[in-house]
């Protein structure tokens, strides 16, 4: 089998997970489908959360994503530096991401309307959750592969890696876009 | 540089910016006339419609969907786990609003004007 072969079964493997991976966020969304009206007297949908602080971490979880691409384009043209301070900016972008729905959270445990509130909160803390802790696993990841990057260089199997990591963070992004849709502008609609 | 690539980078961030920007800005502009205008009968299909847009231009520009060679090996895994996830969704949503549909009113048949439904107390 040549190497060109035995990447692509590598990175097939890693897809097979992903398309498992959306079936878990399937579960969490049609909880959350079910349960978001049931607020039981605590906070609704429509006051969870300011929208214009949510649009900018969209925003900036999109850039994020954009950053990862270039950063393959540079990879795939032997730019080493330019794809390692690309990869780094893709990952300062993540955690700010990760930052603020940290503060978002904190602040909603803080007004004691953490998970334990209602059964819509708990469905809420549990999507938005899990996909900031998909972010959070994934910032390591990037963590460690720019340390491998840069002290081994875009070798056969860096490049393999980069590939699997932009196939997680676009995914995680595509998620991102449904949470944005259907949790926070829905929610925002009032229906 | 690998010029197509770049271009779908590109192209697939600038129309992804422009598909938020008009899901929000359609959400403010409904906020803005006290949930009035566009209607909610607009807007539910018009944001689920974006989304969807936004999701085939991020699988075909960023993750390159239906690029690879024969067998399309990933392009079947996706659309697997598409039926697997509208069956997921869809099923769940199709049951439960039914049985929240059955539950608004009990079912006791209305047998003269002293007898008052008890369902609007609680």
């Amino acid at each position: 089998m040549s190497l060109k072969e035995q990447n692509e079964k590598t990175v097939f493997g890693f897809w097979v997970y992903l398309m498992s991976d959306c079936v878990l966020f399937a579960g969490l969304f049609a909880a959350y489908a079910v349960l978001w009206r049931q607020a039981a007297g605590g906070p609704q949908a429509f006051e969870l959360a300011n929208m214009r602080f949510v649009f900018v971490e969209t925003l900036i979880l999109l850039s994020s994503s954009f950053m990862m691409g270039l950063s393959v384009v540079a990879a795939h043209a032997k730019k080493k530096a330019l794809a390692v301070w690309l990869l780094l900016s893709t990952l300062a972008l993540g955690l700010a991401f990760l930052g603020m729905e940290a503060y978002e959270f904190s602040h909603l445990v803080a007004e004691r309307s953490g998970p334990s509130r209602s059964a819509f909160l708990s469905s809420y803390f549990a999507l938005v959750g899990t996909h900031g802790l998909h972010v959070l696993a994934g910032s390591l990841w990037m963590i460690s592969l720019i340390v491998y990057l840069a002290r081994r260089g875009f070798t056969n199997s860096g490049m393999r890696k980069l590939a699997m990591l932009s196939l997680f963070w676009h995914f995680l992004d595509i998620i991102w876009i449904f949470i944005f849709t259907f949790v926070y502008l829905f929610g925002a609609l009032a229906l | 540089m690998d010029h197509r690539l770049l271009q779908n980078y590109v192209f697939g961030f600038a129309v992804s910016v422009a598909l938020t920007f008009i899901a929000f800005g359609l959400t403010q502009w409904h906020l803005m006339s006290t949930h009035e205008f566009p209607p909610h009968s607009f807007l539910v299909p018009a944001l689920t419609a974006l989304a969807l847009i936004q999701l085939l231009v991020q699988l075909v520009l960023f993750l390159h969907v239906g690029r690879e060679e024969k067998p399309r090996l990933n392009l079947l895994m996706l659309l697997c786990a598409g039926v697997v996830v509208s069956i997921l969704v869809g099923g769940t949503l199709w049951i439960m609003h039914n049985l929240s549909h059955m539950q608004e009113q009990p079912s006791v048949p209305f047998i003269g004007n002293d007898v008052t439904p008890q369902a609007e107390d609680d």
